[in-house]
C-alpha cells in the first residue's frame, strides 16, 4: 500500500496525519477509553463518590430482564428492518435489471430516500399513521382495524420497522442492481437458450452470483438497524409504548441521559461497541472474497 | 433482454411502478399536507390532493416557525443544518486526503500505527461513545457553537480509505516526472494528485453532505442554544409539541424543507452519488 515511488520520512508526514490523528485521539480513542473505564464504576445517587468495581456493571446487564429484553427486541427489529427492506429491494432490482426502458428513472425514483434522515422518516411515518388523524389508521379503520401505535406494543414495533425499512430500500437497491449488472450477459444467454425462463434463471444463476453482495448488504443492514436508527426510534415512539420499541443504542441514551446511570450505560456502550466492532471485522473478512464467474 | 416475453416484461413494469408508488407514498402525503391550511388538517379523512396553501405556509414556517414548540424559524435552522453539513463534509474531505497522502507517499516511523488509529474510528460510531464524548466537547466549551457541532465528527475511515484507494491507482511515473522538475511534496499534491482525484472528491462530497446533514443525535445533545438547533432534531421538538397542538401542515412543510437539500443533491449529482457510494463503502 506504500507507493512504489516515495518520499523519504521527515517532519511533513507527521504534520499531515496530525489533523486527522488529533480528532481521533480527542474524540475517538478518548471517549471511548473513557466509556470502558467507567463501565468499571459506580456512581452513587448525588454524584459525590465513585467506586471502581471491576465488572458488576456488567454482571447486573446480564441479570437485568429489561436489558436482556432490549437486546431480544433489537434482534428482532434489525432481523425484520433487513428482510423487509431487503426483500423489498431484491425483488425491484430483479425487475429493473430486466426491463430494456426506464431502468435510469426507475431508478431516481427509488433512489431519493437515502438522503432523507431517520428522524424526518419517522416523521413522515407518524403522520401517516397518526391515531386519530392518519391516513392508514383511516384506511385501516375501514376494514375494520383500530390502529394505535402509542398503545399497542407490536404496532408500535411495526411502525418503526417500516420507516426504518423504507429509507434504507434505495441503498440496498442500488447495490443489488449494481451486482446483477455486473453479471455477464453470456451466462443469462447460455442458461436461456438451455430453456431457462426468467424465473429458473434469477433462482439459478443470479441469486447465487450476487451472494456476496447479499451478505454485505446484510452486515451493513444490521449494523444500520441497530445504531443508525436512532432518530426514527426518538422522533416515533421514544422507546415506547412500555418500552416495547427500547433498542439498544435508545437504550444507551435513555440511561445515560434521562436515567443519569452513568456506569450501566457505559458498561451497554462497551458491548455496543463490542458488537460495531465484531461486525466491522465480519464485513472486511468475509465481504472481500469475490464470487468467480 | 434475452427473449421477447411482453408478458412477462409487462409485469416488471407493474413491480416497479408499485415499488415507485409505496416508496413515494410518505413523500406525497406529506407535500399534501403542507399545502392545506390548519382546519382541513384536523378533519378526518385528511386530503389526498394538494390544497392552495403551500406559499402560505412556506413563508410562515421559514419566517416564523410553529408557534409553542420552543424552535426558531426553520429558514434559521436550514442555515445552521447547511452550515454544519458543509463543515462536516469539508472537514472530512481535507483532512482524509493529507493523512491518505501522508500513508501513500510518505515512508515514516508509525506509518502503519497511525493507518490502524484511523481505521479503528470505523468501529465508533457517535451512537456507542455518547456520554465521554459529550463531556470532551463540553470540556472544550465547545457546546452551542457550528465547532462543536461539526468537529467531532469529521475524522472519517471511510473517506481516508477511499482517497488511499484513488493514489494507488494514480501511475508512479507522475511522482517521478514531478520530482525531475523539482516539485516539493506539496507542490505535488496540489498541482497532480488533487486535480486526478476530482470526481472522487465530487462524489464523497455528495455523500459526505447528506451524511452532515442527516445529523440528528449529536445535534439534539450538544444544542441547547434554540438559535443552533438543525433542522432534522427541530422536527422533533415540533413533534412533541404536536401532542398538544396537532400543526401538520407546519410540521410535514418543515419535513418537506428538511428533506428537500439533500434529495436534491441526490437526484442532481445522481451519478456521482452512486459512484460514492458503491465505492466508499466496498
Amino acid at each position: 500500500m506504500l507507493k512504489r515511488v516515495h518520499y523519504r520520512g521527515s517532519l511533513l508526514p507527521f504534520l499531515l496525519v496530525a489533523p486527522q490523528i488529533a480528532v481521533t485521539l480527542i474524540f475517538f480513542i478518548w471517549p471511548a477509553g473513557q466509556a470502558v473505564y467507567q463501565s468499571f464504576l459506580v456512581e452513587d445517587a448525588f454524584g459525590m463518590s465513585t467506586e471502581f468495581v471491576w465488572f458488576e456493571n456488567f454482571a447486573e446487564l446480564s441479570e437485568d430482564p429489561y436489558y436482556l429484553d432490549s437486546f431480544l427486541k433489537t434482534i428482532v427489529f434489525s432481523v425484520l428492518v433487513a428482510g423487509l427492506s431487503m426483500g423489498l429491494s431484491l425483488v425491484m432490482a430483479a425487475m429493473a435489471d430486466r426491463v430494456i426502458k426506464g431502468k435510469t428513472a426507475y431508478q431516481t425514483l427509488l433512489i431519493w430516500p437515502y438522503a432523507v434522515a431517520p428522524a424526518i422518516a419517522g416523521a413522515l411515518w407518524v403522520f401517516i399513521f397518526d391515531p386519530t388523524l392518519g391516513i392508514m389508521t383511516y384506511a385501516l379503520g375501514f376494514l375494520g382495524y383500530d390502529w394505535n401505535h402509542k398503545l399497542n406494543g407490536g404496532e408500535a414495533m411495526t411502525l418503526v420497522v417500516v420507516a426504518a425499512a423504507w429509507k434504507q430500500i434505495s441503498y440496498n437497491f442500488l447495490f443489488f442492481l449494481a451486482a446483477m449488472q455486473s453479471i455477464p450477459k453470456s451466462l443469462i444467454e447460455a442458461a436461456a437458450i438451455d430453456g431457462a425462463g426468467p424465473a429458473k434463471r434469477f433462482w439459478t444463476i443470479i441469486l447465487p452470483l450476487i451472494s456476496p453482495t447479499t451478505f454485505f448488504l446484510l452486515v451493513i443492514n444490521v449494523v444500520y438497524a441497530f445504531f443508525e436508527t436512532f432518530g426514527i426510534i426518538h422522533s416515533v415512539t421514544q422507546g415506547g409504548p412500555a418500552k416495547a420499541t427500547e433498542i439498544l443504542v435508545y437504550k444507551v441514551f435513555n440511561d445515560g441521559f434521562v436515567g443519569l446511570d452513568l456506569g450501566g450505560s457505559a458498561a451497554q456502550s462497551v458491548i455496543l461497541m463490542g458488537i460495531v466492532i465484531g461486525l466491522t471485522v465480519i464485513q472486511f473478512r468475509y465481504v472481500e472474497k469475490k464470487v468467480e464467474y | 433482454m434475452i427473449e421477447n416475453r411482453p408478458v412477462s416484461l409487462f409485469f416488471s413494469h407493474l413491480v416497479l411502478v408499485l415499488g415507485v408508488a409505496v416508496v413515494a407514498f410518505p413523500l406525497w402525503i406529506t407535500f399534501v399536507a403542507s399545502s392545506h391550511e390548519a382546519v382541513r388538517m384536523t378533519q378526518v379523512p385528511l386530503p389526498l390532493l394538494p390544497g392552495d396553501q403551500f406559499f402560505t405556509n412556506l413563508k410562515l414556517v421559514l419566517f416564523q416557525g410553529l408557534e409553542g414548540s420552543g424552535s426558531p424559524p426553520v429558514g434559521m435552522m436550514l442555515f445552521n443544518s447547511l452550515i454544519m453539513a458543509i463543515m462536516i463534509a469539508f472537514g472530512k474531505i481535507a483532512i482524509s486526503l493529507l493523512s491518505a497522502f501522508a500513508i501513500v507517499y510518505f515512508k515514516f516511523r508509525f506509518r502503519m500505527f497511525f493507518f490502524w488509529m484511523i481505521f479503528i474510528t470505523l468501529m465508533l460510531p457517535v451512537e456507542v461513545r455518547i456520554i465521554p464524548t459529550f463531556e470532551v466537547v463540553a470540556n472544550l466549551g465547545l457546546l452551542d457553537s457550528y465547532w462543536g457541532l461539526s468537529v467531532p465528527l469529521i475524522a472519517s475511515a471511510t473517506a481516508t480509505f477511499m482517497f488511499r484507494q484513488t493514489f494507488l491507482t494514480i501511475p508512479d511515473e507522475m511522482l517521478e516526472a514531478a520530482r525531475i522538475d523539482g516539485a516539493s511534496p506539496m507542490r505535488f499534491f496540489f498541482d497532480i494528485l488533487l486535480p486526478m482525484s476530482r470526481t472522487n472528491i465530487a462524489a464523497l462530497f455528495v455523500i459526505l453532505f447528506i451524511y452532515g446533514w442527516n445529523q440528528y443525535l449529536w445535534p439534539l445533545l450538544i444544542t441547547t442554544d434554540r438559535d443552533m438547533y438543525t433542522v432534522v432534531m427541530g422536527i422533533t421538538q415540533m413533534l412533541e409539541a404536536a401532542e398538544q397542538a396537532p400543526d401538520w401542515h407546519l410540521i410535514m412543510m418543515t419535513a418537506l424543507m428538511a428533506m428537500l437539500p439533500p434529495a436534491l443533491v441526490v437526484l442532481g449529482m445522481q451519478k456521482l452519488f452512486v459512484k460514492g457510494l458503491t465505492e466508499t463503502e466496498k
